[in-house]
């Protein structure tokens, strides 16, 4: 636990919270990829450069715009008119609550909360296409597989229907 | 607290939060987009086990993380084109207004 | 001494890092290596803004700047404290913070890509070992601050031009980082230093580079393109279209943070044009084996300046794109090109060294790029265009 972790954990949960409860759907946007920003830093601190590099282009550079693009499409961006019910919110909040609580009473209570060191290895770009290439082949083609149906499939979904009648 | 136990409870905070967006929150992509963040909390937990584990030189837990990306962004673009589907007919993207199944 | 003159600056940075206090050298040696940085990159732009003004004057037959200084070229001088006294206006309907923020990441983001940068033989940043991942992950923050500012204005032509500037970009992102890939094929790294030495050495006078192979040169050029798109340069420059949109997402910005986005915007040119150097022209290595007493850097600038004059000469010969040829260029051209180059370059690594692998390598460039334009060509459909809101 050191302070350079606090703080970036701190800024990973700010920024999810606000993506989660702000008014505005765009700041919770631009709030979710300070969240993703964060855990990207945090990637990087656990020594995993490939895997945090890949999170700001996936997540920063895609996910977040392509949420923002839908927002924009579908005229959402202004604040939201009706804000839920108390009881939605209370029972939301009380499961999530919950959920917090038994996780961290089961990590707490586990053996993993006794010290221990971090290895000292680095993943190198080098290891992880050697590892991509050679044990885990078959997912990376299934994986590619499930990319290029998802492409397909979503540009699809997004089409103009075509309409006979204007 | 060692370290490990750190990255774990923020991993279950993250999902928490995650969870209350998705279950409170009405808009569909805020929904998604909650859902998106529980599978980052996911992804931080194997990388924490990754770091900490007793086979690092494995790097099952990068792999993992690696393919879980992937799959949370094929997961998005197509969540997305359904809700973009969903607006044109409903004309909300509010998910207590889509209550009918007819088309 | 041609050794000493080349590593001159590395040289400087050992002595006074040996002059430093123990605590203190994390910090100095951080300070030293970005700071040259955040001086040289500003004053190369400040001096492309006058070279661009002249140039663009001398195809348009016409003088450009030349009132201020010699020639015109304290003109960056007075156009930065023009900017500098300038009224800051920010809407009052804008969202204040949003707008705020957009032009430091625009230009915090351009500038992190520099980090990776090898600026001359043992002058880079942060020898990073996915350093060219780490460039494109950066350079997508872009988008976010251009998206940022287009939105935050609350105004409709800044949306206009922030949505084209986006869909833009995503779509030359793609044949951009896949157009770099044959690179990284051929050198078997991500890092740019690494790349810029697996393309050491010379064969007779001529040096090894990737751009010298046909894979290389048609991943070259189509870097570039996508490069200029991704740069919102002309013929690409839609998003700031003056006669469609005014001036794209950062009309309500004034002063310097207009600036900001200025410089933001031709830092971001200079840092693609510095990675295709990397990638394909040799990084800092001299272009002739007899001359590589010349020191590491000037050679690294010399080809960064030819890019920027290939710049402004096609921004001063090209018109601008329309939206759909610029869609239909990306997607039905740029696309299937780089992932048949990516196929290519396969082919020339396990082909054996000779003739026969130019030979049949250059053919395979050529014929898909002969029948994918002419697909593109036979999507013309002329027709009276027919206004169907204006009823």
């Amino acid at each position: 636990m050191t302070v350079s972790f606090l703080i970036l954990a701190t800024l990973t949960i700010a920024g999810m919270a606000a993506a989660m409860s702000l008014r505005n759907l765009i700041h919770c946007v631009l709030a979710l990829t300070l969240g993703f920003a964060g855990l990207a830093a945090l990637y990087l601190y656990l020594g995993a450069q490939f895997v945090g590099f890949t999170q700001i282009l996936v997540y920063v550079g895609a996910v977040a715009i392509l949420a923002v693009f839908v927002i924009m499409m579908t005229q959402s961006a202004g604040p939201m008119t009706r804000p839920a019910p108390a009881s939605s919110w209370a029972i939301g909040s009380l499961v999530a609550g919950s959920v917090f609580a038994i996780l961290a009473w089961a990590i707490r209570s586990s053996d993993v909360s006794r010290e221990i060191l971090p290895s000292e290895t680095e993943a190198t770009v080098h290891q992880i296409g050697d590892a991509l290439m050679h044990r885990f082949v078959l997912p990376l083609e299934i994986i590619g597989l499930l990319l290029t149906v998802a492409l397909i499939g979503a540009v699809i979904l997004a089409m103009h229907e075509k309409r006979e009648t204007r | 607290m060692s370290s490990l136990t750190g990255y774990l409870l923020l991993s279950a905070l993250l999902f928490s939060i995650g969870l209350a967006g998705a279950l409170t929150r009405r808009s569909a992509i805020l929904v998604l987009i909650g859902i998106e963040l529980m599978l980052n909390a996911a992804n931080l937990n194997f990388l924490a086990f990754w770091r900490y584990g007793p086979n690092p030189a494995a790097l099952a837990g990068i792999m993992f993380t690696i393919f879980s990306i992937a799959v949370a962004a094929a997961e998005a673009a197509v969540g997305l084109g359904i809700i973009l589907a969903a607006y044109r007919h409903f004309k909300t993207t509010d998910l207590d207004q889509m209550n009918s199944m007819k088309g | 001494m041609s050794e000493t003159i080349d590593q001159i600056f590395v040289i400087l940075k050992d002595w006074i890092m040996g002059n430093v206090s123990a605590g203190m050298r994390p910090i100095f040696s951080a300070l030293l290596s970005v700071v040259p940085v955040l001086v040289v990159f500003p004053l190369l732009f400040a001096f492309t803004t006058v070279l661009e003004r002249k140039g663009l004057g001398r195809i348009q037959n016409r003088y450009g700047p030349n009132r201020t200084g010699p020639y015109g070229f304290f003109q960056p001088l007075a156009d930065a404290v023009k900017s500098l006294t300038k009224e800051d206006i920010v809407p009052r309907a804008a969202d204040q913070v949003v707008h705020f923020l957009a032009p430091l990441l625009l230009v915090s983001a351009v500038f992190l890509g520099y980090a990776v940068l090898p600026v001359g033989r043992n002058m880079v940043v942060a020898d990073l070992n996915a350093g060219v991942l780490f460039f494109f992950a950066v350079g997508s923050l872009v988008e976010l601050a251009v998206f940022m500012a287009g939105w935050s204005s609350r105004n409709k032509y800044s949306l206009l031009g922030a949505m084209r500037a986006i869909a833009q970009m995503i779509s030359y992102e793609v044949p951009l980082v896949l157009a770099s890939i044959v690179a990284i094929m051929a050198a078997g790294s991500l890092s740019t230093v690494s790349i810029v030495r697996a393309q050491a050495g010379y064969t007779g006078i001529w040096p090894h580079w990737f751009v010298l192979t046909p894979w290389g040169f048609a991943g070259f050029v189509l870097f570039m393109i996508a490069a200029t798109a991704e740069s919102n340069r002309s013929p690409f420059d839609l998003p700031e279209g003056e006669s469609e949109i005014i001036a794209g997402y950062y009309i309500e910005y004034s002063g310097f943070k207009f600036a900001l986005f200025f410089l933001g915007e031709y830092l971001g040119m200079f840092a693609t044009s510095a990675m295709a150097i990397t990638l394909f022209l040799g990084g800092w290595a001299a272009p002739f084996s007899f001359l590589t007493w010349v020191p590491s850097y000037f050679w690294f600038f010399a080809k960064l300046l030819t890019m920027i004059a290939g710049f402004i000469w096609i921004r001063g010969t090209l018109p601008r794109l329309r939206m759909d040829q610029l869609m239909n260029f990306a997607w039905r051209f740029m696309l299937p090109m780089t992932l048949f180059n990516i196929f290519i370059a396969g082919v020339w690594h396990f082909m054996p060294a000779g003739f026969s692998r130019w030979f049949v390598c250059a053919i395979l460039v050529a014929a898909p790029c002969i029948l994918l334009s002419r697909g593109l060509k036979q999507e013309k459909k002329l027709q009276v265009r027919t206004y169907r809101f204006a009823e």
